[in-house]
């Protein structure tokens, strides 16, 4: 059993490399120092300057449009992509899936220099598209598209046909058949894949970074710019916040799917 | 139901989706590699002729040889991404054995997708706040008498920054292989007289091929690519060639040689993607979502 033993070692190192960093940024946001990393008493003051700063009021809310919006549109045509795929046979499947999976393959980089670059060509051709929130969520909506289509079709992929064609023997219509029969059966995948895409929306920087105009600055835009000019607690309280949300929400997700 | 399906039925359901990706995927794709044959002119934008200078530029061949500039660039990127994809594999790998084999398993993998799902800048963030000069990794070292090191900024922390971003990259499809090994199988291994190494080998480590390629592929990835890691943790010294093509298309403004670069950078991976979608088929490509 001394492998084992080994196993267990190894396990719990990983786990503190792991947690080591995000622990270091949650205690020290309870730091009365402002600078260096010494231990000078236990505050919450830097929660409030934060909250008290109106200043990233308006990147929490392009964050939600964003993450809002985007979700919404992959979650239709990524649903729909997704039920075609599953259902139909045509002979450019190979060419679909192909490009569907282009922004899953890619590096994030190449992906958002190359809609930087088409965002600029369709402004000097049609005077459209100028970089603002709008190029942002079609950035967003473009990367999530492959998620939501491959997490719903992977729950159509487990359906039992027999109940489709079970509801068309007994004459029920296609949009019919779909609403009465199919959705009901893949909703919680459908609302899987919404979650997913709502949160690589929320997460996203590089995209974000080559899409985003002057006036369209995210929550991750705005980190990133702060902790090019120094680390400050301010920091360390806003990275904490999003930490917990994030804890709570897959504490949440699990719950969830435990039930079922 | 071997027939092609009617236009009529294709079109409400794939037909929104199709033109979206054809529109904002395959066509920016597409100008990526029309315009890495442009050049930069006056006035801040693209012209003609078309013309294989940028890539003369990236892989450096001049009158007088070869000026490597680039090429070491593209090196260094490539040799980060291989790195760090064994650097993950060696912890990664027996750290899913050891999630698979917990009575605890549900808080496990809790545990590890946590920080996967943690903010990236966050998880890089907290890198620079140990390795700054007034650093945790400095207070420490000062509280048992020991000498300060710099580690920020520097390639170790470019390094060890990536590695810990990625590594639940791996663990995660790979523990999904795990999982489902059929254990049965070394036993027979065993009873046929094959050693411990030998049953691991020829028993279990085929199950875990899956998981562990597409693992890799989701680290390789996006290391090779990465330019915020090494912006940050490098602070400007350590350039990729992600650095290469965010500055060509930001501050330098040189949008067709930043789309050469780009092009080549994406060329690196899709022949690494292509020799795995052969290898795995559309079931293997689904694994890496």
């Amino acid at each position: 059993m001394t492998g084992r033993r080994w196993l267990t070692l190894h396990g719990v190192l990983v786990l503190l490399f792991l947690y080591l960093p995000i622990a270091v940024i949650v205690v020290l946001s309870f730091n009365e120092s402002k600078y260096g990393v010494a231990w000078h008493g236990f505050t919450l003051k830097w929660y409030r300057q934060l909250l008290e700063h109106t200043r990233i009021h308006p990147y929490v809310w392009n964050s939600l449009i964003v993450a809002t919006v985007s979700t919404f549109l992959s979650t239709v045509l990524g649903t729909l992509l997704a039920l075609g795929l599953a259902r139909y046979r045509f002979p450019w499947r190979g060419g679909l899936l192909f490009l569907l999976y282009i922004p899953v393959v890619i590096p994030d980089v190449v992906m958002g220099v190359s809609l930087l670059l088409f965002f600029a060509w369709v402004q000097r051709a049609f005077d459209a598209l100028h970089l603002g929130l709008t190029t942002v969520i079609l950035g967003h909506v473009s990367f999530q598209i492959a998620y939501v289509t491959l997490v719903v079709k992977s729950r159509l992929a487990g359906l039992d046909p027999s109940l489709d064609e079970a509801a068309a023997d007994l004459g029920a219509a296609g949009w019919t058949r779909f609403w009465k029969v199919t959705f009901p059966l893949i909703a919680p995948g459908i609302a899987a894949a919404a979650l997913l895409a709502f949160t690589l929306s929320l997460d996203d920087f590089v995209i974000t970074f080559f899409t985003a105009g002057p006036g369209a600055t995210t929550l991750p835009i705005y980190i990133f710019s702060s902790v090019k000019r120094g680390v400050t607690p301010e920091i360390h309280a806003l990275s904490t916040l999003m930490i917990l949300v994030t804890t709570l929400a897959l504490i949440a997700v699990q719950r969830v799917q435990a039930r079922r | 139901m071997n027939k092609p399906t009617r236009w009529t039925r294709l079109l409400p359901t794939l037909g929104p989706g199709t033109v979206w990706l054809l529109v904002f995927t395959l066509v920016p794709t597409l100008l990526i590699f029309y315009t890495s044959f442009l050049q930069r002119d006056p006035h801040g934008w693209l012209s003609g002729p078309l013309t294989l200078e940028n890539y003369r530029r990236f892989f450096g061949i001049g009158p007088d040889g070869i000026d490597p500039l680039y090429l070491e660039i593209l090196g260094r990127s490539l040799l980060l991404g291989l790195v760090t994809t064994v650097a993950t594999v060696v912890i990664g790998y027996p750290f899913a054995f050891f999630i698979a084999g917990s009575p605890r398993k549900n808080l496990l993998l809790l545990l590890v997708v946590l920080p996967f799902w943690t903010n990236f800048l966050i998880r890089v963030y907290a890198w620079i706040v140990i390795f700054q000069r007034k650093g945790v990794l400095n207070a420490l070292l000062g509280h048992f008498g020991l000498d300060p090191v710099l580690l920020y900024p520097s390639w170790t922390a470019v390094y060890v920054g990536t590695i810990y971003t990625y590594l639940p990259f791996l663990i995660l499809p790979l523990y999904a292989s795990v999982e489902k090994i059929d254990w049965t199988l070394l036993e027979a291994a065993h009873d046929l007289g094959a050693g411990r190494l030998r049953g691991f080998w020829h028993a279990v480590f085929p199950q875990t091929l899956p998981g562990l390629i597409a693992g890799v592929l989701l680290v390789f990835i996006p290391a090779v690519g990465t330019f915020v890691i090494s912006d940050l943790l490098g602070a400007g010294k350590a350039i990729l060639v992600g650095n290469v093509i965010q500055q060509q298309f930001g501050a330098s403004r040189d949008w067709a040689f930043g789309s050469a670069a780009a092009f080549v950078l994406m060329a690196v991976v899709l022949t690494g993607l292509w020799l795995y979608a052969r290898w795995a088929g559309e079931r293997g490509m689904e694994e890496l979502v």
